[in-house]
């Protein structure tokens, strides 16, 4: 009668710590045996920092399904969504979790990006960051058969339109959002940005030309790429993407130009998908989850999923994905500041 | 109808023994998982979703679909027994229902609602299979003024109707806005009314709202009310469910009306709650027996019942076609198509049409074999009422306390169940409609989102609302709904008006 899923709702499912090693030994027979010193001895919960249907929640389920599917660990696995304060009440109950190693949050930069933005109930400290597993690229896209051919055009007819240009994203104060602000910090121009609830709410008001612009991910976009309603201009990434399948009409993904080539800026925006456990987790049960994440992303299903997604490879944890939060924090903190965004947490 | 020979080999495709196997196994599961407490349809597709894996994609999304269908049903049970609506597209079947059981005419009233819902369910099957191939393109029309069309309509239609006092309908109104308005703001970013309370950052759920207001408040009043413990005196026989069968058809005018605007709420994003309201809420003012709404009148569990099934099996198509799923159980499911191999989107009808067609052919099998199945259980659930109140009132207490933790496992919201609880037995003593209230709770913050995108879009001009033939129309019917009670004094001269002083 619920619509959420439950953290106990199965938990009649547990198995013997013996059956859970044997499964997990037969499961990964192409590995060294997981590192030992910590198992999850109940069912587990993935906490999506989205609602159900956009990257977010899709990340969470592939890597639910994948685990399952090839059997790496045998506890269940429930995902629930956690997407109100967009996101931040999976953070809040990260926080609330805090020292439960059963509780895994799926977020992308918004963990550290949306205290800076809104006052929230949690900061960075009360979560800890296991591994960033993928980067979702941004594209600038407009529908089919609008005027313009390039991403200069579009820039010169918004410039044209005097800040009534209409760009479409998801959310406010959220990457969409900012990817837009830098760009008109880039360009000079104003747009009118519409927040939408999800990417895929946006994908469909540009293919229906209710709006004239959105800078949607791949994966968002590409259903309606392919059915020839809309189509890219350029990528926010200094290099093309590798992807050669052609979409529609002879063009694919590597036909895309950089956001550089197409010259307007900013030259690379992207989103990592980043995974957390609350704080106060032991470094074991960290490497326990590090260790799954790392065999899940040698899947064919996680390459498979990346690919359709055309989603770069962006493996990152421990110190070094604590290195790139703090400096893409900062350089956010910045940004913010000059448009009036920040918000002074108490 | 080019769809006709693609649906036929669509039921080549479902209809084979491990198929209707795969359908009454996924409709007894729904079914019980929609009559238990907090289970629900979403946990059940999820706990499904691993057998799927080894299953052809079409066989898993029969599997799901069929034991959501279940579940549908199986939530209507809850609404009408113990006033408890297990899914927001329930709610409207209390308003009558749950009356009918306290009559002792439970078995008639559960009858009634599983007919209908099959009805409904028929109807929007029979419809996606005709418009099939113009579904996303219609749905492609819809920007931010189209949609606050849609909901201005569903208010209007609901709203405005006689009955309560205006200004009390008016305070329910908007408290039900306020409270809609609590948690993240979309277009700002901000923070709303959430008084830094963590809690309070994800909004009211509207399941935990209802589960109080209906549930909890019902039992305070019934406790209020009777002294008497014993049960009511239900008739459960077989006989019962084919009695009403044979006076279904008694009912034509409702059910085509209902499976109308179901249809059309289904097609267009307005979707089944504001299908169910909006469907019961024309059937109170144009009925003939409109007088008896609210106090057990069949009409008013057949109306919400058949729109709601209507619009939820027409919803499914838009969004396969779009990707963009409706509810939480239609997100499990997508996310399975993907684990499938399966891309939603416009593409899919092209590249798939086996796999499409052959869902479309199922869904006309599972929904007919599931009110058949859940037909059958009528007198279990009927006999349900005979039991004592003083044996039935602690059940239902732990069902809805269960029901309010379990949807996001949240002690809170316990607390903010009995809160509501109160809300509502007070509501009900004092006279004020909470129906109002809960409408706004469902449909206000998606209103208010679109309303302010809409003016984003149109630099803040109202004539967006009727800026082409579409969204003028919706809006032009809705304010002619909300003006019918002047409109039809007007068109009457007002000699009637003296008649009924008390409305």
């Amino acid at each position: 009668m619920t619509r959420i899923a439950s953290p106990h709702a199965s938990s009649r499912f547990v198995p013997s710590r013996r059956g859970l090693l044997l499964g997990a030994g037969a499961a990964l027979l192409a590995r060294p045996a997981l590192a030992q010193s910590w198992q999850p001895a109940r069912p587990v919960e993935f906490i999506v920092a989205a609602g159900p249907g956009g990257g977010t929640d899709q990340f969470a389920r592939i890597v639910q399904s994948i685990v399952q599917k090839h059997n790496l660990m045998r506890t269940p696995i429930i995902v629930s969504n956690k997407g109100g304060g967009a996101g931040t009440e999976a953070f809040v109950y990260g926080r609330g979790a805090a020292g439960d190693p059963h509780k895994v949050v799926f977020g992308t930069n918004n963990v550290w990006l949306m205290p800076l933005v809104t006052r929230v109930g949690y900061g960075l400290a009360d979560l800890r960051p296991v591994a960033s597993m993928a980067a979702d690229e941004f594209i600038l896209w407009t529908y089919t058969d609008a005027p313009y051919r390039t991403a200069k055009d579009l820039v010169e007819a918004a410039r044209a339109q005097n800040g009534t240009f209409r760009m479409g994203g998801s959310q406010a104060r959220d990457t969409d959002h900012i990817l837009t602000k830098q760009i008109e910090r880039a360009t000079g121009v104003t747009f009118t940005y519409v927040p939408f609830r999800s990417g895929g709410e946006v994908a469909i008001q540009l293919a229906g030309k209710h709006v004239e612009a959105n800078t949607n991910n791949p994966a968002e976009n590409v259903a309606q790429w392919r059915a020839g309603r809309v189509r890219p201009l350029c990528v926010f990434n200094p290099q093309r993407l590798t992807l050669t399948e052609k979409v529609h009409d002879g063009v694919g993904w590597s036909d895309i130009p950089t956001s550089t080539e197409a010259g307007i800026g900013p030259a690379d925006f992207r989103m990592p998908r980043t995974v957390w456990l609350p704080a106060r987790t032991t470094d074991a049960q960290a490497a326990f989850w590090t260790e799954l994440l790392s065999r899940v992303r040698e899947t064919p299903e996680w390459k498979a999923w990346l690919q359709a997604g055309s989603q770069g490879d962006l493996w990152q944890t421990g110190a070094e994905l604590a290195s790139f939060i703090r400096e893409d924090e900062a350089t956010n903190r910045a940004h913010f500041r000059e448009y009036g965004w920040l918000v002074e947490q108490g | 109808m080019e769809g006709l020979p693609a649906l036929l080999h669509g039921f080549e495709v479902a209809l084979t023994a491990y198929h209707l196997g795969l359908m009454v196994a996924g409709v007894l599961i729904g079914i019980l998982v929609g009559v238990l407490p907090g289970l629900g349809a979403p946990n059940g597709v999820a706990l499904l979703m691993p057998l799927t894996f080894f299953m052809p994609p079409v066989s898993a999304i029969i599997l799901l679909s069929s034991m959501y269908w279940g579940a549908l049903l199986g939530g209507s049970t809850t609404s009408i027994l113990f006033n408890i609506p297990g899914e927001p597209s329930s709610v409207a079947t209390t308003f009558d229902g749950h009356p009918m059981a306290k009559q002792g005419r439970a078995a008639e009233a559960l009858s009634l609602a599983f007919l209908c819902s099959g009805f409904g369910a028929l109807a929007g099957v029979i419809t996606i299979t005709i418009v099939a191939d113009d579904i996303a393109e219609f749905a492609l029309r819809f920007s931010p003024a189209e949609y606050f069309a849609v909901y201005l309509l569903a208010f209007c239609a609901f709203i405005g109707m006689g009955g309560a006092n205006p200004l009390k309908t008016a305070v329910s109104l908007l408290v039900g806005l306020s409270l809609a308005t609590i948690g993240m703001d979309t277009v700002s970013g901000e923070m709303r009314l959430t008084f830094g309370q963590d809690e309070l950052v994800r909004g009211i759920s509207f399941l935990v709202a209802v589960i109080g207001l209906f549930g909890i408040g019902e039992l305070l009043a019934t406790a209020d009310e009777t002294e008497k413990v014993e049960g009511i005196r239900a008739r459960v026989r077989l006989a019962a469910v084919l009695k009403t069968l044979v006076e279904l058809p008694r009912y034509w005018v409702a059910l085509l009306r209902s499976a109308a605007i179901g249809i059309w709420m289904g097609l267009t994003p307005g979707g089944p709650t504001a299908a169910s309201f909006m469907s019961y809420g024309i059937a109170r003012r144009f009925s003939k027996r409109g007088d008896n709404f609210g106090r057990g009148e069949p009409e008013g569990v057949v109306s919400p019942e058949t729109s709601d099934h209507a619009a939820g099996v027409s919803a499914l198509l838009p969004m396969l076609a779009l990707g963009v799923p409706g509810s939480a159980t239609a997100a499990v499911m997508l996310g399975g198509l993907m684990i499938w191999g399966l891309q939603p989107g416009p593409m899919l009808f092209q590249d798939r049409p086996d796999f499409v067609w052959g869902l479309i052919a199922s869904m006309y099998v599972a929904n007919l074999v599931a009110v058949v199945l859940v037909l059958a259980t009528v007198p279990i659930f009927a006999s349900v009422m005979r039991a004592p109140f003083g044996l039935l009132a602690p059940l239902i207490m732990a069902i809805c306390l269960t029901g309010a933790w379990m949807v996001s496992g949240s002690g809170f919201d316990v607390l903010l169940a009995i809160g509501f609880g109160v809300l509502g037995y007070l509501m009900k003593k004092l006279d004020y409609p909470i129906a109002p209230m809960v409408l706004a709770m469902v449909l206000g913050d998606k209103a208010e989102d679109a309303f302010r995108q809409s003016m984003l879009i149109s630099q803040g001009n109202l004539t967006v609302f009727w800026s082409n033939w579409l969204v003028g129309s919706i809006t032009t019917l809705a304010l002619l709904l909300l003006a019918w009670p002047v409109l039809a004094w007007l068109l009457r001269g007002g000699v009637q008006l003296s008649r009924r002083p008390a409305a």
